[in-house]
């Protein structure tokens, strides 16, 4: 369990992270707890580690121009407990409070979340169903990518060589937008096993998505666009690649992710 | 709190706990030797394959190399030996192929060890092992023990026929057996598996070997169970070095569960290695090693058929199991599925007619060798499994069904001991007691009508009953020696009174968990009337404790304490004399009463430690007396112990995915007399936790190549706080009849009554709501769940 040999570059600014990774094989430490693991392991053998956990830029929740700013090195502990998450996004506070355990809420960040990818992380179906953008920053400027362009296969996004998450941002709802996030844990880790995240708009409009489900977190426009809760969960996690493994096979999975879209579509009915 | 009589029965806090909470145990990682070296392994990454060449060159020149050896270099020594030795039934001897310390020519499991790489630092021992390059043939691999039997199957060993390590039969003849089956009103039959399990003790195993050239003298720091044993297995049967040459230390070790009792190849090989190195050798297994190395529990394929009459007394009971032993026979591995499961078939119940009939069987995959109950919950889950189904399926309450069948109260005393079908005699037992008790606090009859209410609204509620028995305080020498063990099981302990008069008391038993250091101190100062201050318990150096066999099984007490209680009684004997003399009165005429000696019908009276202090300045002292109080006994208990109990669980089933939901424990357990009644309660909780781990989360599996596909706790689910209610304990106190301290043992009850509870409760559920299910595997996923109701 210890990794291979590495240079350490502790950076206090985004320029400054920015600028270390573009010299070598270098990989953003956040909270550590994807990247590190992998490393002892030795499935992982970066060159060089960029601290970015001590870059105050990076933390911190606001509301800003109509949009809610999440700090890509806001942790998911604080993300639980803020007050501005509560009353206006309510649902990225209960996603928070269920991933994994207190040691991982208080080191992992929403920004290494996104950047790794897993696709059983709980960030996935959250982002895609609050139509965030993530804001990305290099050496050539600022990104704006939209949640839905974000997420690319297992493990693979929009970010580019170099690139940090420098910012979540997320349209303030308006008045009478309703939420919910309902979970199956894996047991084991309690990664989502499935991850249903349901933002109703004022209007009624829904956006569904799913995490842990597929490879890649995804918005299922075929449910979204059903005319009743019936006739969305009957058409849920349908036409795509469901995963499987020894804690749900392919068929349960899909099932599951009808249930949990029934309990989500509850909750906001 | 210092108090000096009647400590037993009290709930005295653990000594150890002040330098375990506050982080200043010292584990055997801790330790770190002057000139200390570290060793890393190459270990096979496939299950079964010819190892064709390994180079080691490029390694050789690494930084922080000291030195690094194969399999060709430890060609001539040894393997690790089995301990008990189990005969086919035709009369020959188990086959017990070599478990080299360095496999040269084939690797027969995933993690098996290739080569060691010694540095000067851990991270260059990691680095080093990574250059060794090794070429392998990949073979087909074998991990199902029902098939490794057949024909062509793929061969572990070729020393070992289709793969059978021995096969066995107990109990009554099979042909009586099965006419008893044949001849039933109803016969319940289920065919089901006992999973593998990681064991996973918190602290990984670890190894510290060093060698003094000059005194020609050896030391192990080892996270063992038994230092002593893994002293004479070592010295005697692997690498042929004289037992007063080496000194074996168990420190601290955090947990074990059975999995540190075994010696294993890497403290030979480390012991080996310091020889040749004059250098200290540390190592301290990865979690993802412990999960491939240290030894798994459980894993029967098992089909068992019990007979009932038309009232629903039991007939006969036939079992057919297939026991995996994994790639190697680890210390007790052959023990286990035999004379620890064959041997409890009877249960609690009266069944006239019981055969087992097993195969024991190696595959390419972790040895498996005693866990937590070892054997016991093996058995118990095949019988209380198949009462709640046969309840199930005769229509008749599953609590009645066993008040039936239950044999009647008997105390071993006025009565005599239960003479089972299966070679036992059961010391003494009452236990319509602890059903009547579990009922009484679960409130059945409530249950059940909260049960069908609960149908009727579309919810599944289950209820299910465990009522066990296990044997503990493995046992009478000449009984285990009869039946293949090549140790004898008592037990020593050693009384040193200082000359102040406090006490050392060393004991051969070894605490990893279970605070023997509070337990055993609460035994010597309630008997002999000091504050609990005045004792220290010594355990773990075979330097510092004469002899020892180790603690499992739930033997330490019953056994080890039972040899410190000997030893008490010695140092009561002397003391009269020595207190006699001094009032020059006859010692027959001298009592010890609550921390003193007293002359019968006199004022005369001294304390302990004035006595002590005589006996080492003996000035004024009985002629013909040794000075000195000090006094060491062996004890060989007459029987094993019985501990018994009821568990009932009781579930909540989602029926739209399958998720159960623990919503109530209830656990009522006969361990005897109680010295301290939290440590029990303690060992009840944590044992009850680890069965419901196997009922419901945990499992060791593997792909068909004999790859660990859940080598990680991301894969492999541990039972955790929130996922059970408060446990509901009670006890029932049926004193053992045999031992001087009338305790029976309570390290594995809770591990043994808990896991059938949690599945028949499950079972139950389903049955309330009209799914007619046999059998789950268990662990007891939601899919698996949902699955069954799906048919
Ligand atoms: C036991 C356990 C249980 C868990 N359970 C859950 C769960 O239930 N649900 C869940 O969603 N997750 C879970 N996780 C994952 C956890 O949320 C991680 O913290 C998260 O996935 C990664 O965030 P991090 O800050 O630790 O990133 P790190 O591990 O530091 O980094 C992860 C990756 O992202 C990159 N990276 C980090 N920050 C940035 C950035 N700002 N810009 C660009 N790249 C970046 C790193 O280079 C690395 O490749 C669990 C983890 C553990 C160990």
């Amino acid at each position: 369990m210890i990794p291979v040999a590495f240079d350490y570059q502790r950076a206090v600014t985004v320029d400054e992270a920015i600028a270390a990774l573009s010299s070598g094989d270098g990989k953003i430490l956040a909270g550590g707890h994807s990247l590190l693991p992998a490393m002892k392991l030795r499935l992982n053998q970066p060159a060089k580690l960029v601290d970015i956990s001590k870059i105050d830029a990076l933390k911190g929740i606001k509301e800003e121009d109509g949009e809610i700013v999440i700090g890509a090195g806001t942790t998911h502990g604080t993300i639980a407990s803020d007050d501005l998450i509560k009353s206006k996004l309510p649902f990225f506070a209960t996603a928070a409070a269920l991933i994994g355990d207190v040691q991982v809420r208080n080191h992992g960040t929403i920004g290494g979340s996104l950047a790794h990818a897993d696709p059983a992380a709980d960030w996935g179906a959250l982002v895609l169903a609050a139509d965030a953008a993530i804001i990305t920053k290099g050496s050539s400027g600022s990104r704006r990518v939209a949640a839905v362009d974000f997420f690319q296969g297992l493990f693979t996004t929009a970010l580019e060589d170099g690139e940090i998450i420098t910012e979540v941002r997320i349209p303030v709802p308006a008045e009478g937008t309703k939420t919910s996030y309902q979970k199956f844990s894996q047991p084991a880790s309690r990664f989502a096993i499935v991850g249903c995240a349901i933002m109703k708009k004022a209007d009624g409009k829904i956006n569904i998505a799913f995490t842990g489900v597929g490879e890649v977190p995804f918005r299922d426009s075929a449910a979204e666009s059903a005319a009743s809760i019936e006739a969305a969960v009957t058409a849920a996690a349908e036409g795509i690649t469901v995963m499987s493994d020894h804690f749900a096979s392919e068929e349960y999975r899909k099932h599951l992710a009808k249930v949990y879209l029934r309990k989500a579509l509850e909750a906001v009915a | 709190m210092s108090t000096t009589h009647g400590l037993i029965g009290k709930s005295v806090k653990r000594v150890e706990d002040r330098r375990f909470i506050t982080g200043h145990g010292k584990y055997t990682d801790d330790i770190i030797l002057p000139g200390q070296t570290y060793a890393s392994f190459v270990r096979s990454p496939y299950a079964h394959a010819k190892i064709l060449s390994v180079d080691t060159n490029a390694a050789a020149s690494m930084p922080g190399v000291v030195a690094i050896f194969t399999g060709a270099d430890v060609e001539n020594v040894n393997g690790v030996p089995c301990g008990w030795q189990v005969n086919f039934k035709n009369g020959h001897h188990m086959k017990e192929p070599k478990h080299p310390l360095l496999v040269a020519d084939k690797a027969k499991h995933v993690g098996d060890a290739i080569a060691i790489v010694i540095a000067e630092s851990q991270a260059e021992a990691v680095d080093a092992a990574e250059a060794i390059v090794v070429e392998y043939e990949e073979l087909p691999a074998i991990v199902d023990a029902s098939k490794a039997v057949e024909d062509g199957a793929p061969q572990v060993h070729d020393s070992a026929p289709n793969n059978i390590c021995f096969d066995w039969a107990l109990g009554n003849p099979i042909e009586e057996v099965d006419a008893a089956i044949a001849a039933s009103a109803h016969v319940t039959t289920l065919d089901f598996v006992n999973q593998r399990l990681v064991p996973n003790a918190i602290e990984p195993r670890a190894y510290n070997a060093s060698y003094d050239q000059y005194n020609d003298k050896y030391t192990l720091y080892t996270s063992t169970q038994n230092p002593h044993l893994i002293r004479l297995l070592m010295c005697a049967f692997v690498l042929g070095i004289p037992e007063h040459r080496v000194r074996v230390v168990g420190p601290d070790v955090g947990g074990g569960f059975g999995s540190k009792i075994f010696h294993y190849t890497e403290e030979a090989l480390l012991t080996w290695c310091t020889h040749k190195l004059r250098r200290p050798v540390k190592w301290t297994s990865t979690r993802s090693e412990s999960f491939l190395l240290d030894a798994h529990g459980r894993d029967h394929i098992t089909k068992a058929d019990m007979g009932f009459d038309a009232s629903g007394n039991i007939t006969a009971l036939r079992v057919k199991t297939y026991a995996n032993l994994g790639a190697y026979l680890s210390t007790f591995a052959s023990c286990v599925p035999s004379y620890l499961h064959g041997t409890l078939l009877q249960g609690l119940y009266t069944t006239p007619k019981i055969n087992i009939d097993l195969v024991a069987v190696f595959t390419n995959t972790t040895a498996v060798d005693a866990y937590r109950g070892a054997g016991r919950p093996e058995a118990t889950y095949l019988l209380e499994r198949l009462l709640d189904l046969a309840a199930h399926e005769m229509n008749m309450d599953p609590a009645e069904l066993r008040f039936k069948n239950f044999i009647p109260p008997f105390d071993g005393v006025t009565q005599p001991g239960y003479q089972t079908q299966v070679a036992l005699q059961y010391d003494s037992g009452n236990y319509h007691g602890v059903l009547e008790k579990g009922l009484a606090m679960l409130g059945y009859e409530d249950f059940r009508k909260a049960q069908k209410e609960a149908a009727n609204n579309g919810k599944l509620l289950g209820v299910g009953f465990s009522t066990y028995i296990e044997a503990c305080g493995i046992a009478p020498s000449a009984v285990v020696g009869s039946l293949g063990a090549r140790a004898g099981l008592y037990e020593v302990g050693h009384v040193r009174v200082q000359p102040s008069g406090k006490i050392s008391v060393y004991t051969g038993a070894h605490s990893h968990g279970q605070g023997h250091e509070t337990t055993f101190a609460q035994v010597v100062a309630d008997k002999l009337g000091l504050p609990m201050e005045d004792v220290e318990i010594v355990h773990g150096d075979s330097e510092a404790v004469a002899f020892g066999m180790g603690t499992y099984g739930s033997r330490s007490l019953a056994v080890g304490g039972s040899a410190i209680i000997k030893s008490l009684e010695k140092v009561i004997e002397k003391g009269k004399k020595i207190a006699a003399h001094k009032f020059e009165a006859n010692p027959e005429d001298v009592d010890f009463v609550e921390g003193r000696f007293v002359v019968k019908g006199t004022h005369h009276s001294a304390p302990f430690s004035d006595i002590a202090l005589r006996a080492y300045v003996p000035h004024h002292y009985p002629a013909g007396l040794e000075p000195g109080l000090d006094f060491s006994s062996f004890y060989d208990p007459a029987n094993f112990t019985y501990p018994f109990g009821c568990h009932i669980a009781v579930v909540e089933v989602d029926k739209e995915t399958g998720k159960v939901q623990l919503t109530r424990f209830v656990a009522v357990d006969d361990v005897g007399n109680i010295i301290n009644p939290m440590i029990v309660e303690g060992q009840i909780h944590g044992g009850v936790v680890q069965g419901v781990g196997q009922a419901l989360f945990e499992g060791a599996e593997y792909d068909e190549n004999g790859q660990l596909t859940n080598g990680s706790y991301m894969d492999y689910c541990m039972p955790r706080a929130d996922d059970f209610p408060m446990i509901e304990t009670a006890s029932q106190v049926t004193p053992c009849p045999h031992n001087p301290l009338g305790v029976k043992g309570a390290g594995e009850a809770g591990c043994i009554g808990s896991t059938p509870a949690v599945v028949n409760a499950v079972i139950d559920a389903l049955w309330s709501g009209g799914h007619k299910v046999k059998d789950i595997r268990m662990p007891l996923t939601s899919e698996r769940v949902w699955r069954a109701m799906q048919q």
